[in-house]
């Protein structure tokens, strides 16, 4: 996976994840991929349901040591 | 103009007294429509914070001006930024603190009865998750029934009342919610008990609560007696308080009856339940005031807040009372059940003493309504 951008938002509080990636992705262009970084268990489902309402594609996610990562394809 | 902050005990006001309230959820979706803050009166609006990024401007039109308006998400952090925007395009709204998770772990302590000598039944009203405690006092001292995690609004009230905990009980091992009552036990030296069916694979020392127990609080003799009344768990015991109270744990509700499925024995456990409830409740007193574990839908609350009927009147009305046909019963429990509770094997293994997750943890586990009953 080529990834254009990685964002840290571990430590912040929803609704900032989202924010944060919203601009990022914003920052890119169509078919780049972000990779994103949290530490708030509810970025799970909002970052899955906001990529789908965005038209983009939340292409994989994972959990380490309470670290959820999240790769989005930006439609 | 300005917003303000509304706590989860303003907001179960508006839903014991049936004020009307605007709320704006912004959660996801799916959290929205698998739980939500009930009231009779209120009005809804979900859209998700993360559609309103960019502003408010397209919503506006959608929340009327002359209603009190509730901005509500999961935690706090979205519904405080909701409600600014909405400040800002000149609307007067609150947001909830604490979000959901505060919701979900309020308890409104409601007296729901007398018993002789001066003694009190106290009902805790856990309004956003349905589960219902109870404190029997007298004459300063207390017995504490399926007490929920968060043991200090108890200590607390026990305090204030001045009055002491020696007994705790659980009336099966839940698997909707986390108990408090082994860790209220070892902070006040009580006695915990559990009915040994349930506890066959717990790890640590409790007191095995029997059908035919009779415990005694209070020189008085406030007598608790169990009775034994298996089918939501095999162990399930009942409690008659004072000869006045049925407190019917998870056999018995309102408006429905216990599932005897979460502990996967739904097939087994069919007849059990069935006795329960239409042999051993049968030859008890209609005149008991039957205060259950649960309740599901915000009609079961009474006009003060409180869950409580007469038994007599369940055997009237209770559906799951008045279903002569043993088939057609079991068919009522074990067939197109709602969703379990969520996490509820992982609830189990926690009040079995197997696991011990951290608060944020058990928080989440809990998340969603109590869905303990058949209707």
């Amino acid at each position: 996976m080529n990834i254009a951008k990685v964002l840290d938002a571990k430590g912040l509080a929803c609704p900032m994840p989202i924010v944060k990636t919203k601009k990022a992705i914003n920052e890119l262009e169509a078919g780049e991929v972000l990779e994103i970084h949290a530490t708030d268990k509810g970025a799970k489902n909002d970052l899955a349901a906001w990529a789908k309402s965005g038209g983009h594609e939340l292409l994989k996610d994972s959990e380490e040591d309470g670290v959820l990562k999240f790769w989005i394809k930006k439609g | 103009m300005g917003i303000r902050e509304m706590t989860s005990k303003e907001v179960t006001q508006k839903v014991i007294n049936q004020e009307e309230l605007f709320i704006l959820d912004v959660r996801n979706e799916d959290d929205f429509r698998d739980w939500k803050i009930e009231g009779e009166n209120f009005d809804y609006l979900n859209i998700p914070y993360f559609d309103l990024l960019d502003g408010v401007e397209g919503i506006v039109n959608q929340i009327p001006l002359d209603k009190e308006i509730l901005v509500v998400c999961a935690k706090e952090g979205s519904s405080v930024m909701v409600a600014e925007m909405l400040s800002e395009v000149g609307l007067t709204v609150a947001y909830l603190k604490g979000g959901m998770k505060a919701w979900s772990e309020y308890l409104e302590p409601i007296k729901v009865g007398e018993i002789k000598d001066g003694g009190e039944i106290y009902q805790f009203v856990r309004i956003g998750k349905g589960c219902l405690s109870y404190m029997v006092v007298s004459n300063g001292e207390a017995a504490l029934i399926d007490a929920t995690r968060m043991t200090d609004v108890y200590t607390e009230f026990a305090e204030q009342i001045g009055t002491t905990i020696k007994h705790v009980f659980d009336t099966h091992l839940h698997a909707d919610h986390i108990s408090g009552g082994r860790e209220i036990a070892e902070k006040t030296n009580a006695t915990y008990w559990l009915p040994p069916k349930d506890a066959t694979e717990v790890t640590f020392e409790y007191q095995p609560l029997e059908g035919g127990t009779d415990v005694t609080i209070g020189n008085t003799t406030i007598n608790i007696h169990g009775i034994y009344s298996p089918g939501h768990t095999i162990g399930s015991t009942s409690f008659v308080v004072d000869e006045k109270f049925l407190l019917s744990g998870d056999i018995l509700f309102i408006d429905s009856i216990g599932r005897p499925d979460l502990a996967g024995m739904a097939g087994d456990w069919v007849a059990d339940l069935r006795e329960s409830l239409y042999t051993r409740y049968r030859q008890l007193s209609e005149e008991l005031v039957v205060l259950p574990a649960h309740f599901m839908l915000i009609e079961e609350l009474n006009e003060d807040g409180s869950v409580s009927a007469k038994l007599g009147t369940l055997f009237a009305e209770n559906h799951g009372l008045n279903v002569e046909d043993e088939n057609e019963f079991k068919k009522l429990v074990t067939e197109n059940l709602p969703p379990q509770p969520n996490a509820y094997q992982e609830i189990r293994e926690t009040n079995m003493g197997k696991i011990s997750p951290d608060v944020d943890k058990q928080r989440e586990m809990e998340i969603g309504p109590n869905r303990c009953a058949v209707r």
